[in-house]
């Protein structure tokens, strides 16, 4: 048994087997396989081989000019290495005597191999190594694919283990197998975290090393709510798990009993609660929990799983069965946010050297208006079935804002010409969710509808921190003063300019918060559905008089250490029960 | 190096199972790097019979590019080849054509 500690990223208890995805962009970690697998991990071996063999050949045969002469012998040497009959032994003896798995034997093996050649003294061997890593890369890839796709038909209920998750691989993962997610890497906000929560799973991250300490199939416990991970548990560490875990369900069945009652506070001030969704099929989870709408809809989902770019027809066939489903409630459908570390099938192998700087979301769109149009018109067609409203992410200043409406008007036009049926007054808003925007939003205020506060990105880019990299995710907070002030500033602008305004980030979701939103004006919060009826209970506790007296007290305060201290004993003061 | 025992039709045994061995030097400025490793191991695996290279710590089997780029044999580098099995001598000619004369159709070093 081995206990290990991370970060809580999404509340729940999973107790199942293991199932790891490496990735071929980390070293692989040394994992045991049951002596009766050695066989099929010398066949995935062999595949993976077969497969590299086919894949490098098909790619030599197109290289035919003098200049790429040298490019083919290249694949030639690769080609002959991937044939090496000593080489495939080499491996296989490995996997029959240390049962290993064939991702290891074939790493280790290579970079033994490659170790060799950088021991030379002579440079042009030496350099050789590169192709030798080359050769590795090519073989892993072939190996971990086929992992992943595994992970897309499983067929019992598993704890998904990975260094990190990233979009395209999440989006895979079946909901009715996945129970819970461990990652290495990661914090409170990053993808693995938010897409656990709007799956409704337990989740920990920033365990540092753990991948390295499990092996497929090991029984794990995650614990989100202490952020603790059990590897191997006994069993009666199990025992208590399954009682703490029957618990645990209650209370949230009694969370559920608040479902039907209204979100006010003790002094009657009406907030609007909404859900944040990534699938269509996490509108009823809405519903369930006492949501009043979507508030964001985020698209990319459709880009990132399926292997081909999605057509309007199905963009359009999302959108209206979530419509379906809330009829005369709101739907914030927001455009697609891909680049950064969310990329479409066309782009995700051109990597940019700084990405959450560069091309994504509203820029990517602008650059590639027929993707851009393509949504437009179907977010548009399905107007046309209720109460749908669009959302542009990540403006930075007048001028996309600008663009955006103009392509969204031609789009109206086309429709109009083709006397197909849309919603003529469909509102059009904007995430705040960079300093710029939230510098500019009185200006911005002017020609949209609603603004929507993208916590996430707007603490990121505010603060200069990467909310995924653990080395310096102790720096990112919500509530650093720099934060809250820019908050303030578009909460202002927003009433000033009568226009409707709501946070969507992941900061609305944490109980300590709640009321300092509240106390600075906040009247409409977007969450991931399962945490809806605890916003909603602690609504109910609280009255707007005390939250202002709150906001009030932390604007005053310079440092985010101070706000959060303060923040912390006054929830604990007011709800206990949140803790 | 452990070399495999051929099977090999009892009636062709005295005409082609023979044993050859040579001497080579590398010629070529670059040494035995990948590309002339891979056309060694390419004319090597014309042939039937086993074919073992060794250079003064190692024996290594001269089909397995792994293990020829292994020896990392540089400009002026003996290494010794042998040939054991069917066509063993024509095998050991193509061979010492291959490294001394067309030296992996590469330059010899400058002067």
């Amino acid at each position: 048994m081995e206990i290990k500690k991370g970060i809580s990223a999404s509340p729940g208890i999973c107790i199942a087997k293991s199932v790891i995805i490496d990735s071929e962009d980390y070293r692989i970690p040394r994992r045991l396989v049951e002596p009766t697998q050695q066989p099929a991990e010398i066949q995935r071996m062999k595949t993976a081989f077969d497969k590299a063999v086919k894949q490098l050949s098909k790619l030599q045969s197109g290289q035919e000019t003098k200049e790429q002469r040298k490019i083919k012998d290249i694949f030639a040497v690769h080609l002959r290495f991937l044939r090496d009959r000593s080489l495939i032994k080499k491996i296989a003896d490995m996997v029959r005597s240390e049962s290993v798995t064939a991702e290891y034997a074939v790493s280790t093996t290579l970079r033994e191999i490659a170790s060799q050649f950088i021991k030379v003294k002579d440079h042009y061997i030496s350099e050789r190594a590169a192709d030798i890593y080359d050769i590795e890369r090519r073989l892993l890839k072939q190996l971990l694919g086929n992992k992943r796709e595994n992970v897309e038909h499983l067929e019992e209920e598993v704890a998904i283990v990975a260094k990190e998750l990233s979009p395209t691989q999440t989006a895979g993962f079946n909901k009715k197998f996945v129970k819970g997610l461990a990652t290495d890497t990661g914090g409170r906000t990053s993808h693995t975290a938010i897409v656990a929560r709007s799956l409704g799973i337990p989740a920990v991250v920033a365990l540092e090393d753990f991948t390295d300490s499990v092996n497929g199939g090991d029984l794990v416990i995650i614990d989100g709510n202490r952020g603790i991970v059990i590897v191997n548990p006994d069993e009666h560490t199990i025992k208590q798990y399954e009682e703490y875990s029957l618990e645990f369900h209650e209370f949230e069945h009694k969370l559920d009993a608040i479902r039907e009652k209204p979100a006010i506070t003790r002094d009657n001030v009406r907030i609007t609660l909404l859900g944040n969704i990534e699938f269509s099929g996490e509108a009823k989870l809405v519903l369930e929990k006492g949501g009043e709408g979507i508030g964001l809809y985020r698209t990319e989902f459709l880009y990132l799983n399926s292997p081909t770019e999605p057509t309007e027809e199905e963009h359009y066939k999302a959108y209206s069965e979530t419509i379906k489903v809330f009829k005369d409630k709101p739907v914030t459908i927001r455009t697609v946010d891909l680049g950064a570390d969310k990329y479409t099938q066309s782009k995700r192998f051109a990597p940019e050297p700084n990405p959450f700087l560069g091309l994504r979301s509203i820029r990517f769109c602008l650059q590639n208006i027929d993707i851009f149009k393509m949504q437009l018109r179907a977010i548009l067609r399905a107007s046309a079935l209720g109460k749908v409203k669009v959302m542009f992410p990540l403006i930075t200043n007048l001028q996309e804002l600008m663009q955006a409406r103009m392509i969204l008007h031609d789009v109206m036009e086309d429709l109009d010409d083709e006397s197909i049926k849309y919603d003529r007054n469909i509102e059009i808003g904007i995430m705040i969710e960079t300093p710029a925007a939230a510098l500019t939003a009185s200006t911005l205020a002017r020609d949209v509808d609603f603004f929507s506060i993208g916590t996430n990105d707007l603490t990121q880019y505010t603060l200069a921190v990467d909310r995924g990299n653990e080395l310096v995710s102790t720096l990112y907070s919500s509530v650093d003063p720099a934060v809250l002030r820019l908050i303030r500033t578009v909460l202002q602008d927003a009433h000033k300019a009568q226009i409707d305004i709501s946070i969507c980030g992941e900061m609305a979701s944490e109980a300590e918060y709640i009321m300092l939103l509240l106390g600075m004006g906040v009247r409409t919060i977007s969450i991931a559905p399962p945490m809806l009826p605890e916003l909603k209970q602690i609504i109910r506790s609280v009255t707007i008089e005390e939250c202002n007296q709150i906001a009030r007290k932390i604007l005053g305060m310079n440092s985010e250490r101070q706000i959060s201290n303060y923040l912390r004993n006054a929830t604990r003061k007011i709800l206990p029960e949140a803790f | 190096m452990k070399t495999p025992t051929l099977k090999m039709p009892a009636e062709k045994k005295d005409l082609e199972k023979k044993i050859c061995e040579t001497e080579v030097v590398i010629k070529n400025a670059d040494g035995l790097h990948m590309r002339p490793a891979m056309q060694f191991v390419d004319v090597a695996s014309q042939f039937e019979c086993d074919v073992t290279v060794s250079n003064i710590e190692n024996d290594v089997d001269g089909k397995s590019i792994m293990q020829m780029s292994m020896l990392a044999a540089t400009c002026g580098t003996k290494l010794k080849i042998k040939t054991d099995g069917k066509n063993a001598s024509e095998a050991i000619e193509a061979l010492k054509e291959l490294v001394e004369i067309k030296m992996f159709d590469e330059a010899p070093p400058e002067e």
